[in-house]
């Protein structure tokens, strides 16, 4: 691993990495200057040829995603960026906006051409008031310099580039709630199909990708498909749904480590080998407990499943739900999952948007008695409670609309299952945990 | 001249030109409402349908949909303070954090300070697990929060 050169955070930290004048003298630009001289179905081709899979949670294959586009459309077709980061645990868009948001315009303006899109949006999140500022500044010393505007370079190609801010909601993360959002409405996500590639924003065709894909298009378009593909996992055999898991990828490391922080390695590292060798080991001289492996919507590995790959299929075969954003959270041996998992379901309780019943009523009631649970008043028929209305919400069992009702089930279904010893013991003990700070927000 | 300035009026009709309908810019023109008048009230509400060229209900059912809006009955003080209380702040000391800075200033989540400075809020994730336990100050992060820094950070408000 020694010898990984980060590319995605190869600017990050170096003075003044946000400007387009360090940028430029870095190379900035010329790979969009590459593809403004290729087709556009060449610049496709060469990001399918990468094997980049969408790196905001759901790991759809980037060009693919593209071809779904009509073909010979007379416009106008979108490109929606999703900047709204929202899933707990997950930062690594933040860092890349906040410090090097010409990489992330370029690779916008690189899949604006290749899709022929003249208008792309960036919907970011409220509370990235920092990438707001660093994106706002390059966006207009791109339309100074020209990169950005009418008759780029002299080719025809026009773009424009739109920020806008989103209003504190988990769900607007999700491609039809964003788009829903986007349109000045509430974030309720759509029935699919129609996919947003044939009917999304503005009932056009619409890409949504996320911003860490952005830059790995940029990346690609620099360095080549091949480059790419060096790095990384291979298709599983044994999983004909497996596209393979290339390239470099941001992992996000926070909760019980020495050294939290965003870092930047081949595809497939290992969760232990993020704590041990880039997270500085679990704090205080503990032991892990439990790793969420991509966002909490994933689930839970527990101590003996820290050598799963954290590769598109890896999580997957330990029962998780995916890798989602590939952003680890330690929980240490000292702490209650039962605490754990309450802090998971009051949040999806929280943010469900509320439009389909098994999601709306299934959030309130985990977290209801996962409340009671944890003051006390749990009974043992409770984790089969919980596992029954786990398992009736979510596209996979197909009663709700999106995904946002899978991920709240994951992290109930993925605890009892592998915790399930602790929660009884729990329960039988006649444990209680009452924080001073539960009533402050019961009142809101 | 109702409640909104020309210049917001202005501001809000700027953004006309990013969209392909006015009905895009309501989330837009209630940052800039709110952003200026600490709330939105019902009549602001009907002052962007107008502008927009929508029915007000269509304005209003999607700013009670974002919480983060407020209307005549919640002003915000002069900066909002949110407490991160997921999960990889809650393992660092989140909610402790919450707490501390709620008896400070004597209010519950929700509640502006009595000098009309700081309304307290909970937040899901900010986005900044690495500086666990974090905040956010009106919409700029503070990474690994002390008791003692909370205490400085208020202050300087
Ligand atoms: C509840 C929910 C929340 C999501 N939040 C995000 C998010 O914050 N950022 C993101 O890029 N994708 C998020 N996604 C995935 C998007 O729907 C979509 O797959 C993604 O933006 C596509 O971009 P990509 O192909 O580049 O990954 C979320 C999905 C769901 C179901
Ligand atoms: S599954 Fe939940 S969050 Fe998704 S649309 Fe239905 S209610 Fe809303
Ligand atoms: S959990 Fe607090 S910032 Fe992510």
């Amino acid at each position: 691993m020694s010898t990984f050169e980060p590319t995605l955070l190869a600017r990050i930290n170096k003075p003044d990495s946000q400007s387009l004048e360090t940028y430029r003298r870095d190379g900035g630009y010329e790979g969009f200057k590459k593809a403004l001289g290729m087709a556009p179905v060449d610049v496709i081709n060469q990001v399918k040829d990468s094997g980049l899979r969408g790196r905001g949670g759901a790991g759809f294959p980037t060009g693919l995603k593209w071809t779904f586009l009509p073909k010979d459309h007379p416009g106008p077709i979108y490109l929606a960026i999703n900047a709204d980061e929202s899933e707990p645990a997950t930062f690594n868009n933040r860092i890349l906006m906040e410090q090097d948001p010409h990489q992330v315009l370029e690779g916008i303006a690189i899949s604006c051409y290749a899709i022929k899109s003249k208008k792309a949006y960036i919907y970011l999140r409220y509370e990235y008031g920092r990438s707001y500022r660093a994106l706002k500044k390059a966006i207009e010393e791109c339309y100074a310099a020209g990169l950005f505007g009418q008759n780029i370079h002299g080719t025809g190609f026009d773009l424009d580039v739109v920020l806008h801010r989103g209003a504190a909601a988990y769900i607007c993360g999700e491609e039809t709630g964003l788009i829903e959002s986007l349109e000045g409405k509430r974030a309720w996500p759509r029935i699919k199909p129609p996919f947003p590639a044939i009917e999304g924003l503005f009932r056009k065709p619409t890409i949504v990708n996320n911003i860490e894909t952005m830059a790995c298009v940029k990346q690609i378009l620099d360095r080549g498909a091949d480059w790419f593909k060096s790095m990384g996992v291979p298709p599983d055999p044994s999983n004909p749904r497996d596209a393979g898991s290339y390239g470099p990828k941001l992992y996000c490391i926070s909760g019980h480590v020495n050294k939290p922080g965003c870092v930047e390695l081949p595809m497939g590292i290992t969760a232990r080998q993020l704590i041990d060798e880039h997270g500085g080991g679990v704090w205080k001289g503990r032991n892990a407990k439990a790793v969420v492996p991509g966002g909490i919507s994933m689930g839970f590995l527990s101590a003996s499943e820290l050598d799963t790959p954290l590769d598109f299929n890896g999580p997957g075969k330990v029962g998780c739900l995916g890798l989602g954003t590939a952003a680890i959270t330690v929980i240490d041996d000292h702490t209650s999952m039962v605490d754990v998992l309450f802090n998971c379901a009051r949040f999806f309780a929280h943010e469900s948007c509320g439009q389909c019943t098994p999601c709306r009523e299934g959030t309130a009631w985990m977290h209801k008695i996962l409340a009671r649970i944890r003051m006390g008043e749990g009974q043992s028929r409770d984790l089969d409670l919980l596992n029954e209305v786990a398992s009736s919400m979510g596209i996979i069992p197909g009663t709700t609309i999106c995904g946002l009702s899978d991920g709240a089930a994951w992290p109930i279904k993925n605890a009892i299952k592998k915790f399930r010893s602790e929660f009884e013991e729990y329960i039988q003990t006649g444990r209680k945990t009452v924080k001073p700070s539960d009533a402050l927000m019961e009142v809101h | 001249m109702g409640v909104l300035s020309e210049e917001l009026r202005d501001q809000i009709r700027a953004q006309f030109p990013n969209y392909p309908n006015k009905r895009a810019v309501v989330l837009p023109a209630l940052h800039l409402v709110q952003d200026a008048q600490r709330h939105v009230s019902i009549e602001a509400v009907r002052e962007i349908a107008e502008l927009l060229e929508l029915h007000p209900s269509e304005v209003h059912d999607t700013m009670t949909f974002y919480q983060f809006f407020k209307d005549e009955k919640h002003k915000l003080g002069k900066h909002r303070v949110w407490v991160c209380r997921s999960i990889s702040c809650m393992l660092r000391g989140g909610e402790e954090l919450l707490q501390h800075m709620c008896e400070k200033l004597h209010v519950h989540p929700g509640q502006t300070s009595a000098d009309g400075k700081v309304t307290m809020e909970f937040a899901e994730c900010l986005g900044a697990c690495d500086g666990a336990p974090c905040i956010l100050v009106d919409d700029e992060a503070h990474m690994n929060i002390t008791p003692e820094k909370a205490d400085e950070l208020l202050k300087s408000l």
